[in-house]
């Protein structure tokens, strides 16, 4: 009986842990199929999707382009020195805008924003929890699905694609800066061998991608926020989780994404 | 007799392995001003949660002029959640919005538009509650607790409800302000005709609010009558809950 129950004991740690895991996947996948209902259909609340337009976007503007400025000029660096080994200086254009236009750009910007947005999304939306001001806001006859939820989906994923424009291009002009300043390239010969090595793929799935981390980076953030609960500990808990459930959303979310567009 | 406003039978909810009502029967009439005490944590708020519909009981009725509340969605929902108002414990004004908007959200249900005539109106309503037309333009953070619990008695009434109630009123003001909130619940019920619930472990305010008193305890309602009857109740519960005394059949771990 004892051998039989220290044999077991992991197992069932296991199949719990797998199951909650599925249920936790379920439960977001259902809020998400919610929120998105609640996008399409009315009441629109315009004003609402404007505001968070711009504290989604606009405001998110410094911080995606700092990181993208210095990835971008570290990222020729870097590449540089690797193709030193073999005499291939020559490829840090062609390598740099591929890398900050396929992968850098929208995962960098989706995780810097998902840092700052999803954070306080939940913080928002679990306080107005806590207070009860949700439960007021349905007494008032007002669905805080339409007013709350589907405006935050609706501008984090019509932001991200902009954002990540502006990042993959400013983290192009970083590596460029570098590489004319410090490795000795020429302006014009790096640009023109940039221009010839983006194509029109790349940039597609740059944007399908930031529309994506967009859309997952605002759900984690409402998910966690709406369905808080427990006080002041519980706002905590519920900001932490809505990052980590961000940043794991969009590295996975990446990862399939890179494989159905580049790896047939 | 006329049929109740409000009839509550049987009503269950259980959160998990904790049985919070378990079978709450309740009749309210049509202008009647019942107050509800009954210790922390005795499922007062969620009673009244579970009629507004933001908690599904487990089982029950709860009818509304004869119509079932229980189960109702979308707009039969929306058309009867149209006749109450409450206000929140903790006032639960939206802090993203000017007190005025917070105001008339009912009426607007959060949309722009209608400025000028909406802003007129919250001033109007907010007078009715005490309040000068400058706290209209203020944000709720920059409010007392006791102007925020009269702007969140103004958003509750500002769409003439038929029901109003009232989620522990008093609670966090002093003695002076509390009596002042409850003069105002007791006259704007009075002046709205309307049917009042509140809820609360105050005395001094049950006493000035109610028509009728009810206690919940152990998840049933445990004896129901006129204010007047509260002190010579002849229930054990009640005495000891309304003298505020540690010692009798009501164990702080039952109700903790």
């Amino acid at each position: 009986m004892a051998a039989a129950d220290i044999l077991f004991r992991p197992l069932i740690a296991l199949g719990r842990f797998v199951l909650s895991l599925l249920a936790g996947v379920g439960r977001l996948a259902i809020f998400a199929g919610h929120g998105v209902k609640a996008a399409f259909a009315p009441p629109w609340y315009p004003a609402r999707w404007l505001e968070q337009m711009a504290l989604i976007g606009w405001f998110s503007l410094p911080v995606v382009g700092l990181t993208a400025l210095f990835t971008g000029a570290a990222l020729a660096q870097q590449i540089y020195v690797g193709g030193q080994r073999f005499s291939a200086e020559s490829t840090v254009p062609a390598v740099t805008v591929i890398a900050m236009v396929r992968e850098l750009g929208p995962v960098l910007a989706g995780l810097m924003v998902a840092g700052r947005v999803s954070s306080a999304i939940a913080a928002e939306l679990a306080t107005m929890r806590v207070t009860e001001q949700l439960d007021a806001m349905v007494t008032l006859r007002t669905d805080p699905w339409s007013y709350l939820i589907a405006p935050r989906l609706v501008a984090s994923t019509l932001m991200l694609p902009i954002l990540v424009t502006i990042a993959n291009v400013i983290g192009i002009l970083g590596g460029y800066a570098l590489a004319v300043w410090r490795l000795g390239f020429n302006g014009s010969t790096y640009l023109a061998t940039t221009r010839r090595y983006l194509e029109a793929d790349d940039i597609v799935s740059s944007l399908v991608k930031a529309a994506v981390f967009g859309f997952l980076l605002a759900l984690a953030g409402c998910y966690h926020g709406y369905r808080s609960g427990g006080g002041a500990a519980g706002v905590g808990r519920a900001t932490t989780n809505a990052v980590v459930t961000a940043f794991i959303l969009i590295l996975l979310f990446n990862l399939a994404i890179t494989v159905l567009v580049f790896g047939a | 007799m006329t049929e109740p406003r409000l009839s509550i039978r049987g009503l269950k909810k259980a959160f998990g392995p904790k049985v919070v009502l378990d079978g709450v029967d309740l009749d309210v009439a049509a202008g009647e001003s019942l107050v509800v005490i009954g210790g922390s944590g005795t499922g007062k708020s969620v009673l009244l949660k579970c009629v507004l519909g933001i908690i599904r009981p487990d089982e029950g009725s709860i009818r509304l002029d004869g119509q079932e509340l229980v189960g109702l969605k979308g707009r039969a929902l929306e058309q009867a959640r149209a006749r109450f108002g409450m206000l929140f414990q903790g006032g639960a004004l939206f802090d993203s919005l000017p007190v005025w908007r917070n105001v008339t959200f009912a009426l607007t249900q959060g949309k722009l538009g209608g400025g000028a005539k909406m802003h007129a109106l919250a001033v109007e309503v907010l007078a009715k509650v005490g309040l000068e037309p400058r706290v209209a333009d203020l944000r709720p953070s920059e409010l007392s607790g006791g102007m925020q619990k009269r702007v969140a008695l103004a958003r509750a009434i500002a769409a003439n409800p038929e029901i109003l109630f009232f989620d522990e009123p008093t609670t966090g003001l002093d003695p002076i302000r509390a009596d002042v909130i409850n003069a105002l619940i007791r006259q704007q019920v009075t002046a709205l005709g309307a049917t009042a619930i509140t809820i609360t472990h105050d005395m001094a305010s049950a006493r000035h609010i109610a028509d009728r008193v009810a206690m919940l305890h152990g998840g049933r309602i445990l004896w129901s009558g006129p204010v007047s009857a509260l002190d010579h109740s002849g229930n054990a519960h009640v005495d000891q809950f309304v003298h505020g005394r540690a010692e009798g059949p009501i164990t702080t771990a039952a109700t903790a």
